[in-house]
């Protein structure tokens, strides 16, 4: 008998199409049908923490805004803290730091208000089972056992879908005034050109009184964002 | 005990990013490598979804949208469970669909297809898995369409799906095809996909045992979201 691993494999991705808002932002679709859509409210009213605006555009590889595209942004509240169990602490109530975000049709412009997350630390030591019964066993044997992990800077997390793109990409939204958190920050440090570093940091304007970041994701061409293999 | 990392994605059954036979990837695919990261708290945590979210009939696309009656079309149930790697079930998470009617229209102000639209067909529906990762939806048979990519292009009838899984780096939009449309091999979005398998693997199948007699038919369509290494259970602290 042949020994067998019994994993299944993952279910592979196809693109959500030109028209994913009918799935997920029905109302951009031009009906409503839900109570209520999702992803509307990323912080939620009890958000501690500055409310700034983030604001862009997804340029293609022909310098063209795309236009049908959906980002979902993911991000933890001012203490560094996600919504979630293993999200690192409490969060405020009604704090979910996660929204869709939808282009204008016509212009490709995309925004949405939030707050700005605090610095995530310490970033997560992360060991299989396996790898802790070997390092509580014999200690020697993972010479990167206890290798500590730097907190990584305040970023949003941008995963972006559309006609065109096969399986969703991901990215990360970083901060301009946030320099010295950013040259300490272990992902960004990961990236060995450092000129495509720039790609993920926004822009800090200011409008009416109001924070705003600018922050372009380009899929191709000078200057592409970089996008993480999670 | 620290949560442990999920299990890195195999990429060789995913599309490439770039596949000249889709058009419109063309332009719109990253040419550098994407950069390889670690999992990080950022990564395995993501949205967690409950039923004050949802109303009971959004999964029922019969009803979720009827104005005047049913829509027309062969009335289907699609049903199955949303597993990890490990064929774990992932309870409790949010699954999205969307698809064109009968005829092959969708309801979106750019969708401009001559077949008609039906008033009493929205043509999307949610809901949560339970406990044991199971979830169902109630809808019609989707139609096949045309779309502008080669001069003759026809999509296969064809049901999209978001699963969000329990940590953003789960997060997948894939699409559900109908086993036995001819149409599947010639379609150049379902052949952006290298590998036989995962084709096979997004091909739901004809499920007489789950049909309501005299009502609906079924298609049994199982999701496999990224396994990992240990799952943190509060009545089981050492993982696996």
């Amino acid at each position: 008998m042949p020994q067998n691993l019994n994993y299944l494999r993952e279910t592979a991705s196809q693109t959500a199409g030109p028209y994913v808002h009918i799935g997920l932002a029905p109302g951009a679709a031009g009906f409503d049908i839900y109570r209520q859509e999702l992803g509307w409210d990323i912080a939620g009213p009890n958000a501690r923490g500055e409310p700034i605006r983030v604001e862009g555009l997804v340029i293609d590889g022909m310098g063209s805004p795309v236009k049908d595209v959906l980002l979902e942004v993911w991000q933890a509240n001012a203490d560094g803290n996600y919504a979630h169990p293993e999200g690192g602490g409490p969060v405020e109530e009604g704090f979910r730091g996660w929204g869709r975000v939808i282009t204008d049709f016509e212009t490709g412009e995309w925004g949405f208000d939030t707050v700005k997350p605090g610095a995530v630390t310490p970033r997560a030591k992360l060991t299989s089972s396996v790898a802790q019964k070997v390092r509580e066993t014999h200690p020697d044997w993972q010479g990167r056992a206890d290798e500590t992990h730097a907190p990584m800077a305040p970023h949003l997390n941008l995963w972006i879908v559309a006609r065109g793109i096969n399986i969703g990409l991901n990215t990360r939204m970083y901060f301009e005034d946030e320099a010295e958190a950013n040259a300490a920050d272990p992902v960004l440090n990961l990236i060995e050109w450092e000129h495509r570093r720039a790609t993920l940091i926004a822009k800090r304007t200011e409008r009416d009184g109001k924070i705003v970041y600018r922050f372009d994701i380009r899929l191709q061409g000078d200057n592409e964002t970089v996008f993480f293999d999670i | 005990m620290t949560p442990a990392e999920y299990y890195q994605r195999d990429r060789r059954l995913h599309p490439p990013a770039h596949v000249p036979s889709y058009k419109t990837s063309v332009a719109r695919s990253p040419r550098y490598s994407m950069i390889s990261l670690q999992n990080s708290v950022s990564e395995i945590t993501g949205p967690v979804f409950g039923h004050n979210d949802i109303d009971p009939i959004d999964n029922d696309l019969i009803k979720n949208y009827a104005k005047t009656g049913d829509p027309v079309g062969e009335r289907i149930i699609v049903h199955g469970r949303v597993l990890d790697e490990n064929a774990r079930p992932v309870p409790n998470t949010l699954v999205e669909i969307w698809q064109a009617n009968a005829g092959g229209r969708y309801r979106h102000k750019k969708d401009t297809y001559l077949a008609p639209i039906d008033p009493n067909f929205g043509g999307c529906g949610r809901t949560l898995t339970d406990e044991n990762g199971y979830y169902f939806f109630r809808t019609v048979k989707p139609g096949a369409y045309p779309w502008r990519n080669w001069v003759n292009n026809w999509r296969p009838a064809h049901i999209h799906v978001s699963i969000f899984g329990s940590g953003f780096l789960q997060r997948l939009i894939t699409q559900l095809y109908f086993e036995g449309d001819p149409l599947i091999p010639l379609c150049p979005i379902v052949q952006t996909i290298p590998d036989p398998d995962a084709i096979e693997q997004l091909t739901a199948k004809l499920d007489l045992n789950a049909t309501i007699p005299l009502d609906s038919i079924a298609y049994k369509f199982d999701i496999v979201l990224r396994g990992r290494r240990s799952t943190l259970f509060e009545n089981r602290l050492e993982g696996n």
